[in-house]
């Protein structure tokens, strides 16, 4: 039965998580821009301790996160959509199992995740972190060239890996955890490559650079380097005896997951963009007036109200990814639908909006220009804009990747 | 609790309709529009439906109303899939009879109801959009003024379907209140009233609807006229309502161009490849493929707002505006993606591409 309306519980979370973006993320969002590479530990404390309280009044939550049908992605959409409103760069340092703690939902066995997730429930703020990318290879994940060589008990993994988000965080700041993808024969391609696990501390493991960003600057991006990096043979994701078995459809189901939530990530930043539009024309004697014909509505107004309907367009596929997500559907293509289809109208309302309040809105006084700034990241990260399509291009066209490459 | 599947019923629905677009109305739209006019077996089969008549015999049996707007939208879209002008023609009489069901006075209900059931069914139509550059549902420029015993309506109407043969158009007007106070009515005329003529419109598409020019002088309409009587109607959800079902139908539209395109793209060769293997072929489908699901997902929620009894005015106003953008934007795409060959009447594309402009200008022409 269709139904666009949100559980009770869920709108109160929601209410809950709202305050906590205009109280504590809101407060700090410029500081942390202005200030790249400083950790706002007070900020890190008080979302690991309201976590943890909120475990603790859910217990079956951490079960039901790792649960694909009845999961709660939608909610979890919700949630984002909120905390990014607040922002998107300190969202993403909030600690936590993050793509790191992902991947091993996805990929490893019942028994890996209880062993690698356990650390999230600890005293201390923890992150995981993910680490596909590479210098020579970003949208094609499939050419990665971080090697792992099996040597008696260990896999030894030799490579570089760059844009890991909160991979210092999860590295060297706390006790982490950082998936890394890497290949056991690059002959095998996209078979060949498999995810495994890496913990703080080990040796061989270590963060060389933490980049400069356009905007996002409260996140850390890492590049990371493996040099003879050994770990024990079951930090492989899955089973080790399945050498062939598809490593790379283990990426992407990852991405099935949290791409929808990427979306939503962004629709949080647009929302925070176009609600301070509308407040401050609103404000300055230019409400946005609805019902009015075309001829006398003011151009301005036009371009909000288009704003806004883009926006619910990319919410509303958004929740459908997520959706199907949780009712264990195949969503591939829509959450491709909905990634490309968010950031590509995000990264527009946010330009938008630095156009529409004039001087002001390039002012660093304000946060629109962050906002501008921190909105482009959703249209490359979690597979670029570019890739999403070519992915919604293949599901419609029924064409293999070698098919329409 | 959020939710993307059809009840049962309405996937029962959507089949049924589906197939008989596929069948029936698709191979009958391209005479259709060259010929304009449409086969009047065709239109009794889309009678025999039973899209209008049911709401209408739930009512005289006595019975709560099923009827439910985002189960409209579902119908509409098929329908929409095989011919707009088509699917407009069969559902014209909702025009009239929804609002009646839903906002009439049980004495018109009484009286008007019963002519819409049964195997010979009145035909009615409804007169909203008005010929001006700057035409706005809000701001009707048509006007009622009260009489002793009545209404005079006086001005001019335009896209009004299906008038040959209609014995009854809803004309909405503005009438004047007390202290100055304008509203926005519904009058229930009779089509051959005094003071009424008509002139059949040539429109760029919906050429196979017949649409009308419809000018009121002094056109008398009794004081029991007035849909819904001294309690009137709620006109803000009327043109939500409007706004639903041609959206529903615009989203019918561009799906039938998206995959159309698509399946030509796989077929047509160039440079020794199907030219859907192109990027720049492949990204243009892939994009038309998101904005109809996108398209879609507004319409419900416009319906979905509809069915717990919100008017969604906002709403309406903007999810209308999005996909009338975004069904032009993928009719166009379809067009392109044929090349020349899409620009040449024996393909179905230039016909979508025609048919959907019109949606910045219909307004009150379906309802669901």
């Amino acid at each position: 039965m269709i139904d666009f309306e949100l559980e009770p519980q869920v709108v109160k979370r929601a209410e809950l998580y709202h305050a906590v973006a205009l109280n504590m993320m809101r407060s700090i969002a410029r500081k942390y821009d202005e200030e790249e590479h400083t950790q706002p530990w007070d900020f890190f404390e008080a979302m690991w301790a309201a976590s943890r309280q909120e475990a603790g009044a859910q217990p079956d939550s951490a079960e039901r996160q790792g649960a694909r049908a009845g999961g709660r992605s939608v909610e979890t959409a919700v949630l984002v959509e909120e905390m990014c409103w607040g922002d998107a760069g300190l969202f993403l340092t909030i600690p936590g199992p993050g793509l790191g703690g992902a991947a091993v939902r996805a990929a490893g066995t019942p028994a890996q995740q209880e062993r690698f997730l356990a650390r999230f429930k600890g005293e201390r703020p923890v992150w995981g972190a993910m680490a596909i990318t590479e210098p020579g290879c970003g949208s094609d994940s499939a050419a990665v060239t971080t090697s792992a060589v099996r040597q008696g008990d260990y896999w030894v993994l030799n490579g570089t890996k760059i844009f890991c988000t909160a991979g210092q965080l999860a590295a060297e700041k706390s006790d982490g955890l950082v998936v890394v993808w890497a290949t056991l024969d690059r002959s095998l391609g996209r078979a060949g490559i498999r995810p495994f696990v890496v913990e703080r501390g080990t040796p061989g493991m270590s963060v060389v650079r933490v980049e400069n960003k356009l905007g996002i600057r409260a996140s850390d991006t890492a590049a990371i380097v493996f040099e003879d990096c050994r770990v024990p043979l079951d930090h492989l994701l899955g089973d080790p005896e399945l050498k062939r078995s598809a490593g790379f459809k283990e990426v992407m189901a990852t991405f099935d997951a949290t791409r929808p939530i990427v979306a939503a990530m962004a629709i949080g930043v647009g929302r925070a963009a176009l609600d301070f539009v509308r407040e401050f024309l609103a404000a300055h004697g230019a409400p946005i007036r609805y019902g009015l014909p075309a001829s006398r509505q003011t151009a301005l107004e036009a371009e909000v109200v288009e704003m806004e309907v883009q926006l619910k367009a990319a919410r509303l596929l958004t929740w459908r990814a997520a959706w199907m997500f949780d009712r264990g559907m195949r969503n591939n293509l829509e959450a491709s639908m909905a990634k490309a289809k968010a950031g590509r109208v995000v990264t527009r309302i946010t330009q938008k909006a630095v156009e529409l309040l004039g001087p002001l809105g390039y002012s660093r006084e304000l946060l629109v220009e962050k906002w501008m700034r921190d909105a482009k990241i959703n249209d490359i990260f979690e597979g670029t804009q570019q890739i999403n399509m070519l992915i919604v291009a293949r599901r419609v066209l029924g064409y293999s990747s070698a098919e329409l490459s | 609790m959020v939710d993307f599947q059809l009840a049962p019923e309405q996937e029962i629905l959507r089949q049924t309709l589906a197939e008989f677009a596929r069948e029936r109305v698709r191979p009958a739209a391209r005479a259709a529009d060259e010929a304009g006019a449409i086969d009047p077996q065709l239109v009794r089969e889309g009678w025999e439906l039973g899209l209008i008549s049911a709401p209408v015999a739930e009512w005289m049996a006595g019975e709560t109303s099923t009827r439910s707007a985002l189960t409209g939208a579902i119908a509409a879209e098929e329908l929409a899939w095989g011919d707009l002008a088509i699917a407009l023609r069969m559902l014209v009489s909702s025009l009239l009879t929804l609002p009646l069901i839903e906002m009439g006075t049980d004495a018109q209900r009484r009286a008007l109801l019963p002519r819409f059931a049964g195997q010979n069914p009145a035909l009615a139509s409804a007169a909203v959009v008005e010929a001006r550059f700057d035409y706005s549902p809000g701001e009707l420029q048509t006007r009622a003024r009260r009489i002793d015993d009545g209404f005079v309506l006086d001005g001019k109407k335009c896209l009004v379907p299906a008038v040959e043969g209609a014995e009854l158009i809803l004309v909405y007007a503005a009438s004047e209140e007390d202290a100055g106070r304008r509203r926005h009515d519904a009058f229930i005329v009779p089509a051959d009233s005094a003071g009424v003529a008509r002139r059949r419109e040539r429109n760029m598409g919906l050429k196979a609807l017949e649409t009308y020019e419809l000018t009121f002088d002094g056109v008398r309409v009794e004081a029991s006229g007035r849909l819904g009587g001294e309690r009137a109607v709620n006109y803000p959800r009327l043109i939500s309502q409007w706004r639903a079902g041609l959206a529903a139908m615009a989203v019918g539209v561009a799906r039938a161009a998206f995959e159309y395109a698509r399946d030509y793209a796989r077929e047509r060769k160039a440079f020794g490849a199907p030219i859907a293997t192109k990027q720049a072929v492949a990204f243009m489908l892939a994009d038309m493929a998101i904005e109809v699901d996108a398209s879609r997902l507004l319409a419900w929620e416009t319906a979905w707002r509809l069915d717990r009894g919100q008017d969604a005015a906002v709403e309406s106003e903007l999810m209308r505006r999005y996909v009338a953008n975004a069904t032009l934007q993928v009719t166009d795409s379809a067009v392109q993606v044929l090349g020349g060959h899409g620009y040449i009447r024996e393909h179905p594309v230039e016909l979508w591409l025609r048919n959907a402009r019109g949606f910045c200008a219909f307004e009150g022409l379906t309802m669901v």
